[in-house]
């Protein structure tokens, strides 16, 4: 297929970008600049090129870190590189949030403003900054528009410093002395709430995410006086959390962690070396692997059936099932990916998980693989999560050099290999088939379902997607057996369960307890409420939860007991809010959140989470359509289609927390 | 999967395999469709009326509009059934309470987002759910100015409901252009060229088949729509006569549309089997030779000698 581009060529060092992530060019129909004459003899494109499509997503990526957005150059570069339609691409690099296709200076400040850290001050955070420097950049593109910079010409954004300007020759040139910033959905911080992500692009892209972020240390951070580096080093109050300069390097940060009883996701977490493979085998690392050797398939696929193992992602499936489902699948090759797309609000267990036990989620991953007979796996980490997915590039690596990945593992006629995906800024990447279009290099859009995942996952084939924390249990399944670990926990609820604590807890951060804890022992082990000390109310599975009242700290988190209460466990989120906290302003931004990640396929979800927000805003500003009571009736009719009428979990639980507002706290009485 | 071409040859040539019949029952009725048919298939044979609006039978179902969800008793959600297959003993209820307030609400937050004042059939679907856009108040719409770029047709995307039927038909469905994609996310997904460059700079060939399978006539050829803004098109004083369209040997099936002696729309029939629709720029848009007495050699040459755009 010959595609016509559009006429802007891509500068050296984006050409250069590209290549590193794709390998050189090598012929004049994907980009080489000199033609051979061979070429005018040799048919290229076909499969071979198709195949490579899945690269379209990562060579974005690319452009976007070198650089700091997609010029129309870089993207025409890539277009020719894959052989994909400029119109396909633009639609994938205009879906994910985290790519700019407007000019932008090589330094952002992404500054959550979700849920957790609004509580802790974020939104002052952002005030102070547009006082300061400027409001922030703006998100996506519109309807209608196009390209800032490529054709209108401006590329301004809003702000003191005028971004970008064409100059005689016509080139964009941005002015990088100073950086900007943009708000962002939940970083997956939210334990060192407020939070933000700092990039700075260049040959080498600078990820960092920060914690307790103070206005002085975002302006020194934009300001762009002092190398990166030494801003982060120097400002007082910000806690560096994560690096990802350097492999060796140990973050000076660790997040809280706890747990009642014996730990058994979290027992290596903050005590062995996550970026050696050496103190991981010093353990009981890979004993589970041998030990899923001498089971065979079957006896795997048995032992997590009587550990009655459910998924933790909030569908909460049995794993087996799934497992087995896959291995009886006759169509070639099996894939089995790690849903490490974690981005509910209120989440980071997975983030813990990632960075501090990467093996442990090879292995299990290799486990999964061998039970139902997959070939490749994939680890799909939110781009948002830069540690997360270095750990995890540095664990795999490890592990194929030592021959634990790859061919012939553990010289049995079993092979498997694994790759890391990043995510761009996308919450519905983490539903199971858009995490398939994703890895695909397409928009995130949800498939319908069926045919399920089982038998038309990733490109059509047979997929496992397990959440990082399921697979973190099957390790220990494994050792000690599944009916051991059934007896953790409740009947219908086995084993333990990460919680993710933040808000107005003393001691945010993750705990793993046994099944049936209650949330008033769960809230105990956090050090109790924070802020004012009286609890307002608790959000319980994040934003497509349900909120609970200060009466019921008794309620045992099951999956049976939070289903009578009309709550879910979700995944796995606590965020406290405390007397003082405007639940208003909270519900305002869980619709935005819902309005802003949806991906917009279906009907219901993209408007009715509109319609939504509107209706809530009205209510909030007293300026009703008809009465209070009436634009609470007609809330319920669009959670209701939203819930009945979308494609997939993100408009079906889009109501969920904002109805719990309305019923369970009572928080717009008529 | 099976390629969508594939799907077409098939549709366009049944097979002569005896098929397996699945059994199902819809609102009580009990029906055997052959394997591999949709809800809808069975309740169009049924001849019960199912309101659809990103559906086309020339077209891969993508089941977004949600207009045509029906209750399977077991499922969870409502199910689409333009793309749901048949399975046996499948209950299905295409009209409840449930099912009417979902396709209610569709339909009142598309006409509340979306001019739909030249969608064929909306005010009969409209009132048959009972829908009421007006009471979500002020609301934030999908307005934007048309966009007319080019001679052939125009892009008034504040009539688009996101049907995705055009990019699918400029994609690998039908024309393999890739003109257009959605692009955006959430209620700012739109339909775009790439950077939104417009259609003569993009890899857009004209052939107009998107015209053709757009549901709400935001996609309008230019001549319908100079017609429209003028006070001029009246669908009702229209005749149509099919012919043979005379550009080049595949023998596509033309249907002209006629008002006051002059041709005013050329379109070919969804179940032709060769073109499923389907015209090339010269059978779409090639027509104003016959009414201007030119052979279109000689509009050809005149216009080469004006050096005028086509």
């Amino acid at each position: 297929m010959d595609i016509k581009l559009l006429d802007a060529e891509a500068t050296p060092e984006e050409r250069q970008a590209v290549d590193a992530r794709l390998g050189e060019p090598h012929a004049a129909w994907y980009g080489t600049q000199a033609r051979t004459t061979r070429e005018l003899h040799v048919a290229f494109g076909g499969k071979d090129q198709r195949d490579r499509r899945h690269l379209l997503l990562p060579a974005l990526q690319a452009l976007q870190e070198r650089i700091g957005w997609i010029s129309e150059g870089g993207f025409n570069y890539v277009c020719e590189r894959l052989t994909v339609p400029p119109a396909e691409a633009w639609g994938v690099a205009t879906f994910y949030m985290m790519l700019s296709t407007q000019p932008r200076p090589k330094r952002v400040l992404h500054v959550c403003d979700d849920i957790a850290c609004r509580a802790k001050g974020a939104k002052a955070l952002c005030d102070e900054l547009t006082g300061q420097h400027g409001g922030p950049l703006p998100h996506g593109i519109g309807k209608g528009d196009g390209h800032a910079a490529g054709h209108a010409g401006n590329g301004a954004a809003p702000g003191p410093h005028s971004l970008a300007r064409r100059d005689s020759a016509g080139r964009i040139v941005i002015d990088d002395s100073h950086g900007a910033w943009t708000t962002s959905p939940c970083l997956g911080l939210c334990d060192v709430a407020p939070a933000a992500l700092y990039i700075e692009a260049g040959p080498t892209v600078v990820e960092r995410s920060l914690g307790s972020v103070d206005g002085d240390f975002a302006m020194g951070l934009l300001g762009g006086g002092a190398e990166p580096d030494d801003v982060l080093a120097s400002v007082g109050p910000a806690k560096e959390t994560q690096s990802t300069q350097n492999t060796q390097t140990t973050a000076k940060y660790h997040t809280v962690t706890g747990c009642l009883g014996e730990p058994r996701l979290l027992k290596r977490i903050g005590v062995v070396n996550p970026t050696s493979l050496t103190a991981y085998q010093m353990g009981d690392g890979y004993e589970a692997l041998e030990k899923a050797f001498e089971l065979g398939p079957e006896g795997v696929i048995a032992e997590l059936n009587a550990a009655k193992l459910l998924g933790r992602g909030g569908a909460a499936f049995p794993t087996g099932r799934k497992w087995d489902a896959v291995r009886q699948q006759e169509a070639t090759p099996k894939y089995i990916i790690c849903n490490a797309d974690e981005s509910e609000p209120g989440t980071f267990k997975d983030r813990v998980l990632l960075t501090g036990d990467p093996f442990a989620i090879i292995e299990a991953m290799t486990i999964g693989a061998y039970a139902a007979g997959c070939t490749r796996g994939y680890v799909y980490i939110r781009g948002e999560y830069p540690l997360g997915a270095q750990r995890m590039q540095h664990a795999i690596k490890q592990a194929r050099a030592i021959g634990l990945l790859g061919p012939k593992i553990m010289k049995r006629d079993f092979s498997f290999d694994i790759e890391v995906r990043r995510g761009a800024g996308a919450y519905i990447c983490g539903e199971e088939t858009a995490i398939f279009e994703s890895i695909e290099g397409k928009r995130g859009e949800p498939r319908n379902k069926p045919p399920f995942p089982v038998s038309h996952g990733v490109f059509g084939k047979p997929t496992i997607v397990n959440n990082v924390e399921t697979l973190a249990n099957v390790i220990p399944i494994i050792l000690g057996g599944g009916a051991a670990a059934a007896k953790i926990g409740t009947e219908q609820s086995a084993g333990t369960r990460l919680f993710c604590m933040s808000g107005h807890v003393a001691r945010p951060g993750v705990y793993e307890v046994p099944m049936g804890t209650t949330l008033g022992e769960l809230m105990e082990l956090a050090g109790g409420v924070s802020g004012s000390g009286k609890l307002q109310c608790a959000l319980l599975g994040g934003a497509a939860g349900a909120f609970v009242r200060p009466d019921e700290m008794n309620l045992r988190l099951t999956h049976e007991d939070t289903r009578a209460a009309g709550v879910t466990l979700g995944s796995g989120v606590v965020v406290a809010f405390d007397d003082t906290v405007d639940m208003l302003d909270m519900i305002h931004r869980i619709a935005k959140f819902f309005r802003d990640e949806s991906c917009g396929q279906c009907v219901p979800c993209r408007v009715g989470t509109v319609r939504q927000q509107e209706a809530l805003h009205r209510i909030a500003a007293k300026k009703p359509h008809g009465s209070v009571q009436d634009e609470l009736a007609l809330l319920e009719e669009i959670g209701v289609a939203m819930k009945d009428g979308s494609i997939c979990g993100l408009g079906q639980t889009a109501y969920a927390a904002v109805e719990s507002a309305i019923k369970r706290l009572n928080l717009y009485p008529v | 999967m099976t390629s969508p071409h594939l799907q077409l040859v098939q549709l366009a040539r049944p097979s002569t395999k005896p098929k397996v019949m699945v059994e199902l029952t819809v609102d009580g009725k009990s029906v055997s469709v052959p394997e591999g048919s949709t809800i809808l298939n069975a309740c169009q044979a049924l001849g019960i009326d199912i309101p659809t609006l990103c559906w086309l039978e020339t077209l891969k179902p993508v089941n977004v509009c949600r207009v045509c969800v029906v209750e399977v008793e077991g499922a969870r959600v409502l199910v689409p059934s333009c793309s749901r297959t048949v399975e046996p003993g499948m209950k299905v209820k295409t009209r409840n309470k449930r099912v009417d307030l979902t396709r209610k609400l569709v339909l009142e937050m598309l006409a509340s987002s979306v001019d739909l004042s030249t969608t064929p059939g909306m005010s009969d679907m409209l009132a048959e759910y009972d829908a009421k856009p007006e009471r979500f108040g002020e609301c934030e719409t999908v307005a934007q100015p048309v966009k007319v770029d080019n001679n052939l047709y125009i892009r008034d995307y504040a009539k688009c409901i996101l049907c995705y039927k055009c990019v699918e038909a400029c994609g690998d469905d039908h024309q393999n252009t890739f003109a257009i994609a959605v692009a955006g996310r959430g209620f700012d997904a739109h339909i775009s060229t790439e950077f939104a460059v417009d259609l003569p700079t993009s890899a857009c060939v004209y052939c107009g088949n998107c015209i053709a399978v757009c549901p709400t006539g935001a996609l309008m050829s230019k001549r319908e729509w100079d017609m429209r803004e003028a006070g001029e098109w009246d669908e009702s004083i229209q005749t149509s006569t099919d012919t043979v369209c005379p550009f080049c040997g595949v023998g596509c099936t033309l249907t002209l549309h006629v008002q006051d002696g002059e041709i005013v729309k050329a379109t070919s029939p969804l179940d032709h089997d060769i073109t499923v629709g389907n015209l090339c720029i010269k059978g779409r848009f090639g027509w104003r030779h016959v009414q201007t007495g030119q052979s279109a050699e000689q509009m050809s040459a005149d216009r080469a000698n004006q050096s005028t755009s086509l």
